[in-house]
């Protein structure tokens, strides 16, 4: 099949298909947020960021925990492009390892999180009643302390890492999806396709995972690619605070706290991996910020 | 009548809500692996000490009845006492909150003086370079790291430019000058008629207030732009147009005049989540507020520290969330 007719496939106003529909909606999304230049751009560059940090063993010469203790905090050079840490550490090396580290940590973060809040939403919005009342009641008392402390908390009682950062910001971050996968569950609930698949004798399990939670979806993936956002700048204040990954990991929050005391002379140590953090929280930011006039317009 | 009902309405969930926190800390409190009586009686301890200390605490009951016990401790203003500074938790965050409120405080208000007229001018001119500009400017609020705004503000305006003095909330040579009162120390300096120590406690809060104030900068914006672009395709603008008025007043008058009730609520909000802000900016500017304590007692497993700040922090969340739901309920004719 050619380009053209594959297009016209894709763009045909009478899909023949569910599969044809699907596929028809993502290309139109994909074409408008194609003209969305800042979209785009945080695109663009997460691929950039997850291709470096997953091509860290290619990309770099030296291991991110060999040390030259006698080339320590060098500026940047040949045989070090971002210079040295304080412990002779090539900077460059470390920083893309910990695009591994805090990727990694969203993508586990995300998993968890998206099919909980989704189901938990859509369940609870679709059947209403009291389940539906105690469900919101949990989300309300995790959505009633700031994300940030409740994590800190948590990591306190699990010992601090890795893992139980995950767990905490896991734990932090599945209640505004739910609150909002309800939100489209209600409207969705009263509608009439709803009642005509009900009507035709769809079981209710069947109405919410084939008809109830995809309508959710649109919303849902916004608010994730915004919440990643979130989840990189909560999971790097873990490491600078000294409650998210230890040293000796390069993770960007971490490696910042153990270097902040040279920013007084080799200013650009504690700065790059800072720099790192905004660059990924920020191409999350903009793909969701573009995301959302794409997928879903009513939102502001 | 009916005000009084859908106020009442707003504030049903708080109890319900209020349980859930202190569930949560106390839930926290039982998982830690560090054994509190360990943790005030020391390792060494003879074992029939532990077991007076352990009965005294309440530790040897089964779970629920410990839990009734937190909650009665809790409802006579007990959150134990901090193994770090051997005093109550409650007589620490009450001399360390203020130092909080005074930043988030300042914080918001350079917020609220920058981000409103730039979400207004922003609506104004939609889709203008201006507008993309705005944009760019309050995505990049959201996004950027705190602690690493911070750090930058400090290499640049103390370390480079030598403009602003360092971390802390006063000079060496201030310290100890000012009487205590609110605990805000610009406040205290003022009201103690020091005026050189008040301009050294300004200059000492620009820049952690700066970073802050970026912090919510972003949402302020954004909601602001938001709430205009609905407001101005109001038909009352329309009316307003015809008339003659002039672009400005159209603009503040009319438009802002009925966009400012919802922002009542942004305000709060964004004032809440200042507070989780401030726990990152206090540490990077030795900020001497609860966040700076939060963080202290975490890296000493100071649990009743922890819990106790975690709580009041909730607390005050709870409470700008339930003060912003009810503006909304008692101003916006169309909520009753």
């Amino acid at each position: 099949m050619s380009m053209a007719l594959f297009r016209d496939w894709l763009l045909s106003d009478a899909p023949e298909s569910r599969r044809q529909a699907a596929c028809g909606r993502a290309y139109r999304g994909w074409l408008s947020l194609r003209h969305n230049p800042l979209g785009m751009a945080g695109l663009l560059t997460i691929v950039f960021l997850l291709v470096v940090s997953l091509g860290a063993p290619l990309l770099s010469t030296q291991s991110p925990d060999t040390q030259h203790l006698t080339l320590r905090l060098a500026p940047p050079s040949a045989a070090h492009w971002l210079g040295t840490d304080q412990l002779g550490r090539d900077l460059y090396t470390r920083l893309l390892y910990g695009g591994r580290i805090t990727l990694g940590m969203v993508v586990a973060v995300v998993a968890v999180v998206a099919p909980l809040g989704l189901v938990v939403g859509a369940v609870s919005g679709y059947l209403g009643g009291l389940a539906d009342r105690l469900m919101m009641r949990v989300t309300d008392i995790f959505l009633s302390i700031p994300q940030l402390i409740l994590a800190l908390a948590f990591v306190a009682a699990l010992t601090p890492g890795i893992t139980s950062a995950i767990i905490a910001i896991a734990l932090t971050a599945w209640p505004p999806i739910a609150r909002l996968a309800r939100a489209d569950a209600l409207t969705i609930r009263d509608t009439d396709f709803i009642a005509a698949i009900r009507l035709a004798g769809a079981s209710r399990t069947r109405i919410i995972l084939r008809h109830v939670m995809p309508l959710c979806l649109p919303s849902v993936i916004v608010r994730i690619t915004l919440d990643m956002s979130g989840i990189i700048l909560t999971a790097a204040g873990l490491g600078f605070l000294g409650m998210g990954a230890q040293p000796p990991m390069p993770e960007w929050g971490t490696m910042i706290a153990a270097t902040r005391g040279y920013i007084l002379q080799q200013w650009w140590v504690p700065t790059i991996p800072g720099l790192a953090i905004l660059v990924a929280s920020l191409a999350f930011n903009l793909l969701g910020d573009g995301l959302r006039d794409v997928l879903d317009p009513k939102q502001t | 009548m009916r005000r009084l009902r859908t106020l009442a309405a707003g504030a049903a969930s708080v109890p319900i809500t209020l349980f859930g926190l202190v569930l949560i800390t106390f839930v926290i409190g039982r998982i830690v692996p560090i054994d509190p009586v360990i943790a005030i009686v020391g390792d060494h301890a003879p074992p029939d000490v532990i077991a007076h200390v352990r009965a005294e605490l309440g530790l040897d009951k089964p779970l629920p009845v410990q839990f009734l016990i937190y909650v009665d401790r809790l409802l006579h203003g007990n959150l134990g006492r901090s193994v770090m500074t051997t005093h109550p938790v409650t007589t620490d965050i009450a001399h360390y909150f203020p130092a909080t409120i005074e930043l988030a405080t300042a914080a918001i208000l350079i917020a609220l003086a920058v981000g409103i007229p730039l979400g207004v001018f922003a609506a104004a001119r939609q889709g203008s370079r201006f507008d993309h500009v705005v944009r760019v400017l309050s995505i990049g609020g959201q996004s950027v790291p705190v602690f690493v705004l911070g750090l930058i503000f400090l290499l640049v305006f103390y370390v480079k430019l030598g403009i602003a003095p360092g971390t802390g909330q006063q000079s060496v040579i201030y310290e100890g000058m000012v009487p205590y009162v609110t605990g805000m120390h610009v406040v205290d300096a003022a009201l103690s008629g020091q005026w050189d120590a008040f301009e050294d406690g300004l200059a000492h809060l620009a820049l952690p207030a700066l970073v802050l104030a970026y912090y919510s900068l972003g949402y302020i914006t954004r909601m602001t732009r938001a709430y205009m672009i609905d407001a101005l395709r109001g038909e009352y603008i329309v009316t307003a147009r015809a008339k003659g008025l002039s672009a400005r007043r159209i603009l503040w008058r009319h438009a802002f005049g009925n966009i400012a009730v919802g922002l009542i609520t942004v305000i709060a909000l964004a004032y809440a989540n200042l507070l989780s802000g401030a726990v990152l900016t206090e540490t990077v500017f030795s900020w001497p507020g609860l966040g700076l304590y939060l963080t202290v007692s975490l890296l000493n497993a100071d649990m009743n520290a922890v819990l106790g700040a975690t709580l009041v922090v909730g607390l005050v969340y709870i409470g700008l969330n339930l003060l912003a739901d009810l503006a909304y309920r008692l101003f916006d004719p169309r909520v009753r």
